[in-house]
């Protein structure tokens, strides 16, 4: 029970911290002194209380999207178990329901994004759609192999395989398959080297290009999504790169943060320490990971 | 002669009967009589509502019953039956025309087309009655009697509007290709006759078989009703019939009859033997392939009827895939594979027919509003149609595969069956799990497609003037919209609804002697997606709800959109349906082959010039009509035969009846 709280607690409420921790590691890199880690909270707060311009091209469409796909994370999220726990939801086939429900989110911030008539906002849907139709077979190529590990369809236990039936014989399988979802993580969180998320008025952008005419609460519902969508495929990515268990809730519990930061800095080296892809090489990239995971779905089944 | 009356039966077969004469005595009045349409849906109702009342008799009574005649014809007899399996087909027919029939009282006014509103009319009925005796035949000339009565009434339909010379093409090529299937089909009716003794649809032809004779009976199958169902490659016929044809009878085609072909594939297989395992496989590859290239075709489209056309063949392709994992199941003895392709491949045939007949009769709503299917020269609907646009948002949703609506319990279904095949543990069954990729990119596609159709023609700003004022359509259309959305809510919450007739449905498709089948609801736990669903929809509409009360308090400042400091942005500069595939187009342009016109800048100061790009269907141009063109060419001496005297024709079938007569008697 107190577990289940604290999953609540820390994919509600860690999120931004997590942003917070790439901002920081970013400005190392560079010689700055940075934001300060909890700026992110304080950005929320102040998008909340502020007011709402709206477009007048706009339907209920721009208003109900980010309340859909902040929905659509968070009930994901309850999917995935945190470190060694148990997730609170779980059920045969909520593997599935998981992929779907990030996909509904995706679906609505798109139609809101074309919503506006502006040809940035277009295009950085255009983008969307197009780069989530390459970065769903990692997904699945992942969810596969993990089953195959585990053979359970249950997305609990499944993502636990590493760490219940031990990775003997399917570590090379998992290192492929930790290598494909890491890119996907950094592309569908919008990351360098897929997207930049600092600059907003460029032609090159994706996910920050579709928010432009976004405001307030409207805003911030879309940047705590996208933050929650990171923590909840960190935790994914995790599962493969760390299965390990003290036994201890306590011990687990801070050793999972703790893992969950050393993700977040190691977004920030990789966004450090690489420069953006140009936009047609961005499928490249994502074919790439598309065969690390069909490579150590094969090497698996073999 | 065996009579056994069973009432159920009888009453889906008079309701079979009602349907195909509904537009019958339409025909004996003045064209300009209004009332003659109202006479035909009111008949059309009356079938529907005895079919359904037929159906729910049934479902309380023997599961298995049938009615034989004999008749006067040489082979054969007047044999119809009713099963699970047939019932889960009835259910779309007896459903989907009627509302597509009161839609048409206003999208089709006779009063508006006196010229073929009679007639359409008439063949509206014949196909929905023609399919309601495909399902029901039980004997292989019988069936091909109704076949050929749907078929060539879908012919009529979709030459409504004959005048255009884009419809008469269209309807050609509809009449080749589904007189290609049908030939199939004879063979294939023909090879069972020889190695099942009699016509009957229902005699299991015994294991005895030699492998040859088993494929050959397979690969017919698949290819004769594939044209039917529009499996690639043979759904080159597809999309210019369903872009051509009036949209309720869209709807009805893309929506039902399509499906006749998924129910032939189906009632066949029931007869055959045990299959081989490739069997299953060829048919999952079959069925992926389908579904990818459709969807990609789909995305290249800027018309929005071969957008939907294209849609209907990604969703086939899904179907099969199901039927295909279902056949692997029955090779390898594994029932929960058969179970949950099946019974996912069954509740999708339902899904499909409820989100597609929707999309369909929704397009008929906008093309009234912009006159026009181009979406290129569309936008900003959402303002002018608001419950159009909303309709169309259950529809888009539900077709991309999303929950909280239909199309995601059935894709779950397929996707649970293919994971099931990955910890299966036998080492021949693990290519199969690859499927459930090829279903996520599927997936991915279709909402790429969905997104760009539902921005495209509802939000943003017209892209072009229109004549009047875009407007909600009538009661007479909204109503059976809002009736098919509502089925995709209530079976995307609740598919439980139908699992006694899928799970019944599964068991009689099931070889006699594999094991026991599993519960349909202990393999798939649809109560967790149930209460899932209602929680998201729950807190989607609180917090909009909240939100919305939010900023209508603070009533926010209204301005244009943030054109990042450009003043004079204009409709023309958002995102077009061309642009918005763009990316996917080139992505796939090895299959897709889009043509552009690029204009050429030969001077300093370069004139007016124009851009423009279109994708055609690859397989028939690239592949048939050169094919045609040179078999046209090669085959002019034959044009010896072709006299055009019906006289000369009459001679030629007596000839080969002689012939063959003499070819009998010899004995070979």
């Amino acid at each position: 029970m107190i577990n289940l709280l604290v999953h609540f607690v820390l994919m509600l409420a860690m999120p931004p911290l997590l942003l917070g921790v790439i901002n920081k590691t970013k400005a190392l890199f560079a010689g700055r002194k940075g934001l300060p880690l909890l700026q992110n909270y304080y950005d929320l707060i102040k998008l909340a209380r502020k007011d709402v311009v709206i477009s007048q091209t706009t339907t209920w469409i721009f208003v109900a999207a980010p309340v859909i796909s902040l929905t659509g994370i968070v009930m994901a999220g309850l999917l995935v178990p945190l470190g060694p726990f148990q997730s609170p939801i779980s059920f045969t086939g909520d593997l599935i329901l998981f992929a779907y429900l990030l996909a509904v989110g995706r679906f609505f911030t798109t139609a809101a994004a074309l919503d506006t008539g502006s040809p940035f906002e277009g295009m950085g849907a255009a983008r969307e759609v197009t780069f989530a139709c390459l970065s769903e077979p990692v997904l699945f190529f992942a969810l596969l192999v993990l089953a195959k590990m585990s053979g359970t369809l249950i997305l609990g236990d499944l993502l636990h395989a590493p760490l219940t039936v031990g990775i003997q014989g399917a570590a090379a399988s998992l290192v492929l398959v930790a290598i494909g979802m890491f890119i996907v993580l950094l592309a569908e969180n919008s990351r360098i080297p897929v997207d930049d998320p600092n600059t907003h008025l460029e032609l090159t952008m994706i996910h920050e290009a579709m928010v432009l005419d976004h405001s307030g609460p409207l805003l911030g519902l879309i940047l705590y999504g996208a933050s929650v969508k990171l923590f909840v495929l960190s935790a994914v990515l995790l599962h493969i790169l760390f299965p390990f268990q003290s036994g201890y809730a306590l011990l687990d519990w801070s050793l999972f943060m703790v893992e969950m930061l050393g993700v977040a800095v190691a977004i920030g080296v990789v966004e450090s320490i690489m420069a953006r892809l140009q936009m047609r090489h961005v499928p490249y990239l994502l074919i790439a990971a598309i065969l690390f995971c069909a490579f150590g779905f094969v090497l698996l089944v073999r | 002669m065996q009579y056994e009356i069973h009432n159920g039966l009888v009453l889906i077969f008079a309701a079979t009967i009602i349907m195909i004469a509904s537009g019958l005595p339409a025909c004996f009045f003045d064209r300009r009589f209004v009332w003659t349409q109202r006479l035909t849906t009111a008949l059309m109702l009356i079938g529907s509502v005895l079919g359904w009342w037929g159906l729910v008799v049934a479902s309380f009574g023997t599961p298995a019953s049938s009615i034989v005649w004999d008749w006067h014809l040489p082979a054969g007899h007047f044999s119809i039956g009713l099963d699970a399996l047939g019932a889960v087909f009835l259910i779309p027919v007896f459903t989907i025309p009627v509302l597509g029939s009161f839609y048409g009282l206003s999208y089709w006014r006779q009063s508006e087309h006196p010229e073929n509103g009679r007639g359409l009319g008439l063949f509206y009925g014949l196909l929905a009655g023609g399919m309601a005796l495909v399902v029901l035949s039980r004997d292989s000339v019988l069936f091909l009697i109704a076949w050929e009565l749907m078929a060539m009434a879908a012919f009529f339909l979709a030459g409504a509007e004959d005048e255009k010379a884009e419809v008469r093409r269209a309807g050609w090529t509809y009449l080749v290709a589904t007189h290609a299937g049908t030939i199939c089909l004879l063979a294939l009716f023909a090879l069972l006759r020889q190695v099942s003794g009699g016509f009957a649809l229902s005699t299991v032809v015994d294991g005895s078989l030699t492998t040859g004779i088993a494929a050959t009976l397979f690969v017919l199958t698949i290819i004769g009703f594939g044209f039917k169902a529009g499996l690639m490659p043979l759904h080159v016929w597809l999309p210019g019939a369903h872009a051509n044809a009036p949209s309720h009878v869209s709807a009805v085609m893309s929506g039902v009859m399509l499906k006749m072909g998924i129910y032939g594939i189906l009632r066949v297989l029931t007869l055959l033997p045990v299959t081989e395992l490739w069997n299953g496989e060829v048919v999952l590859g079959l069925g992926a392939i389908t579904g990818i290239l459709g969807i990609v075709f789909a995305i290249a489209q800027n018309d929005i009827k071969r957008l939907m056309a294209y849609s209907s063949i990604e969703n086939i392709g899904i179907i099969t895939m199901g039927i295909g994992l279902a056949l692997i199941g029955r090779a390898l003895h594994r029932a929960d594979f058969v179970l949950l392709g099946l019974g996912g491949a069954l509740l999708h045939v339902w899904n499909h027919s409820l989100f597609k007949s929707l999309i369909f009769l929704n397009s008929g709503a906008i093309m009234h509003a912009v006159h026009t299917r181009d979406m290129n020269r569309m936008g900003g609907l959402a303002k002018s149609m608001p419950v159009t646009a909303g309709l169309f948002l259950f529809g888009a949703v539900a077709i991309c595969g999303l929950p909280p609506l239909n199309g995601f319990a059935s894709e779950w279904l397929i996707y649970l069956g293919l994971f099931h095949s990955v910890g299966a543990g036998s080492s021949t069954v693990w290519p199969v799990g690859v499927a459930a990729v090829a279903l996520a990119v599927i997936g991915a596609l279709a909402l790429a497609c969905f997104v760009k159709i539902y921005c495209v023609v509802f939000l943003g700003t017209p892209r072009h003037p229109v004549h009047g004022q875009p407007h909600d359509p009538s009661r007479l259309m909204r109503y059976p919209m809002m009736l098919l959305a509502g089925g995709c809510v209530v079976l995307g919450i609740l598919p439980q609804l139908g699992f006694p007739l899928l799970q019944n449905a599964v068991e009689q498709w099931m070889d006699p002697v594999a094991p026991a089948i599993p519960q349909l609801a202990s393999a798939a736990p649809f109560q967790w997606i149930s209460s899932m669903a209602m929680v998201f929809i729950v807190l989607v509409v609180g917090g909009f709800v909240l939100l919305r009360r939010k900023i209508v308090r603070q009533a926010p400042a209204l301005v244009g959109t943030w054109g990042c400091g450009y003043g004079l942005a204009t409709p023309r500069i958002q995102y077009t349906a061309t642009s918005f595939g763009e990316m996917l187009v080139s992505l796939f342009r090895w299959v897709l082959f889009p043509r552009f016109r690029r204009p050429a800048i030969s001077s300093v100061f370069p004139a007016k010039s124009e851009f423009s790009t279109e994708v055609p269907d690859p397989v028939l141009e690239r592949v048939i009509l050169p094919a045609f063109r040179q078999a046209g060419r090669n085959m002019m001496k034959l044009r010896l035969l072709q006299q055009g005297r019906i006289q000369i024709y009459l001679l030629y079938v007596l000839a080969v009846l002689v012939f063959l007569l003499g070819w009998g008697k010899l004995g070979f």
